[in-house]
């Protein structure tokens, strides 16, 4: 393909609208190959979600069958028990009002730690600054035992509350860094203008710093709410006890897979399942672009 | 200008620092001080028995295992992953070859791109009850019904010892992919288009151009994808839990630290045990990430 293009340069201006035309000849076989790739690796991504979709408008006796058939007919009363009957509503509910409260949460402290951290200088400073980063290398299963009887000694197990809290300080570490790095980017002029105007340093902050932060802000703010809204851990441990109406969805889902085989309603597991996954794909289609930015630049520390 | 600096910066500080020691700081200290103790939650004082959880972890045969596991994690599971992800994001984005003078991907990468990241998105809890019924070990399982239709007996995924945690690496590796095309794609954008249309000039293929410019401009990316995978490897948590019959079963044949932590503590109360397991699992993860990244050092190519 390389040589192709570099033979004919007199092709190449008009290329921009020719290009249809001289697409299959320099990809031949490969081409063809890599398409057969690219294709067979995107069923299988969609195929199982699909599949689910379907099977939520299975009966039984149409799930037990074969695996690969349409439902016989289209009923949506297996949604209805997944949200009536197995509290799927009731979890969603749930969980949008923990990492609602949780993200903002953690963006306020997390920028509010960032910016002092990044651009004052005090002693203690770097101390505060590594206290916060260590917390991104420490696997989060060393701190489960002394973290229950942490929340439960201060009353706050099977609380929303208790999760809320719990969230937004394991979240803190990768919003302190990742903000800390980015306001430490930001010109120091407009800043140092707003104080000698007599602007105090806390609406310096939110009024100058927190709107030219935004790109970075909203980054981490996808970040965590896919983090928050996917957390299984926590919840489980964190609300264990017999609190069934607060249950988030992940737990929820999880669940009502394990009992699913005693109360044998699988139409109705998967529209649970069906349910936890059309939210976050709406949202994942209406902004994949800053999702896919968001989360590989959280990933690149 | 300097006026009320310190009540601001401590104004500022206060509720996140508190926070983070109260739910993140002492719980590690506490986690390494409850590993030794024989903790099981009934006394108030753990009885102090300094390293004697450590020497029972070693006669520990499902510790053994877990860890086994993550050794097969480790190195199989990054592996697949970087293979596939670097392959189709060397499509997506050089597979078209030249056009008007750019490196283009093939047709649609845009589209593949927005599919392969999607599992990114859902909660791997929610993905371990979506493969519960695709790895269903009879002919309702949506592989089997399949395999099936070209007459192959149904396959235990998730039972049958010796291949359940394979069928689990699967579902990793399946959720990962798409990530890491997009980091990888990431990493070739931001190589100079000069460097290729040079050595395409100089007639360089497209095995040339993938194996001799683009992967070794691309070492960092990789490297920080080993980490993460790597990292992602000691943390299989949510999927063993729902995925694997028996929590980390068959037989223990799929079972990993953080399952065990788990169970031990939540399960048998054997608080002081499962932090040595967690200490345990710390040490494993910092050796690792240092390892990799003193390993995979190398000079920088400047571009």
């Amino acid at each position: 393909m390389a040589t192709d293009t570099a033979g004919k340069p007199a092709t190449r201006p008009g290329t921009a609208h020719g290009r249809p035309k001289r697409r299959r000849s320099p990809l031949g076989v490969f081409g063809s190959l890599s398409h057969l790739a690219l294709l067979v690796w995107a069923i299988l991504i969609i195929g199982p979600i699909l599949w689910t979709f379907l099977a939520s408008f299975k009966t039984n006796a149409e799930i037990f069958g074969d695996p690969i058939t349409l439902p016989a007919s289209l009923g949506w009363d297996s949604w209805g028990r997944a949200w009536e009957k197995a509290h799927i509503g009731q979890y969603l509910l749930n969980t949008v009002f923990v990492v609602v409260c949780s993200t903002a949460a953690t963006m306020l402290l997390g920028s509010m730690a960032a910016y002092v951290l990044a651009r004052y200088t005090f002693p203690g400073n770097r101390a505060i600054y590594f206290l916060f980063v260590s917390g991104m290398t420490f696997p989060v299963f060393l701190a489960l035992v002394p973290l229950f009887f942490v929340v439960k000694n201060l009353g706050l197990i099977d609380t929303h509350l208790g999760v809320i809290l719990v969230y937004t300080a394991y979240s803190l570490p990768f919003t302190v860094f990742f903000l800390s790095a980015f306001f430490k980017t930001l010109p120091t002029s407009v800043a140092e203008a707003a104080m000698m105007d007599g602007c105090s340093h806390t609406r310096t902050f939110f009024q100058i710093m927190v709107p030219m932060a935004r790109p970075g802000l909203i980054s981490i703010t996808i970040f965590n709410i896919l983090g928050q809204w996917n957390q299984y851990l926590l919840p489980i441990v964190l609300l264990t006890g017999n609190v069934e109406d607060k249950w988030l969805i992940t737990q929820g889902v999880a669940n009502i897979s394990t009992n699913a085989g005693y109360e044998a309603d699988w139409p109705g597991m998967f529209a649970a399942l069906s349910m936890s996954i059309i939210p976050v794909m709406i949202v994942y289609i209406i902004f994949q672009r800053q999702i896919q930015s968001g989360l590989t630049s959280g990933a690149v520390k | 200008m300097r006026h009320g600096r310190y009540p601001f910066i401590i104004g500022f500080l206060a509720a996140p620092v508190l926070l983070y020691v109260v739910f993140v700081v002492s719980p590690y200290l506490q986690a390494f001080y409850i590993s030794l103790t024989d903790w099981k939650g009934v006394s108030a004082n753990p009885r102090f028995i300094g390293l004697e959880n450590f020497s029972r972890l070693l006669d520990d045969e499902v510790f053994w295992a877990a860890v086994r596991h993550h050794g097969v994690l480790l190195l199989a599971m990054p592996l697949v992953t970087i293979v596939i992800a670097l392959f189709f994001s060397f499509l997506l984005n050089l597979g078209g070859g030249q056009r008007g003078g750019r490196m283009t991907g093939i047709g649609g990468s845009q589209v593949y791109r927005v599919i392969f990241f999607l599992p990114q998105v859902l909660a791997v809890a929610i993905v371990g009850v979506l493969f519960q019924t695709i790895y269903r070990p009879d002919g309702s399982g949506v592989i089997n019904g399949l395999l099936g239709k070209i007459g192959i007996e149904p396959v235990g995924w998730l039972i049958e010892p010796g291949l359940a945690l394979w069928s689990i690496i699967g579902v990793v590796v399946w959720q990962a992919v798409g990530f890491y095309v997009v980091l990888f794609s990431a990493g070739m954008s931001s190589i100079p288009s000069d460097v290729f249309e040079a050595a395409a000039l100089d007639g360089a293929g497209r095995f040339t151009l993938f194996f001799k410019i683009t992967l070794p401009l691309l070492w960092d990316t990789m490297q920080v994808a080993w980490v993460y995978l790597g990292i992602a490897a000691f943390d299989c948590f949510a999927l063993v839990q729902v995925l694997s019959v028996d929590r980390g079963g068959p037989d223990n044949s799929t079972t990993v630290l953080p399952m065990e932590i788990w169970r031990t503590a939540f399960n048998f109360s054997k608080f002081g045990y499962a932090s040595a397991m967690g200490v345990a699992l710390f040490f494993m993860t910092i050796t690792f990430a240092a390892l990799t990244l003193r390993v995979t050092r190398r000079e920088r190519i400047e571009f």
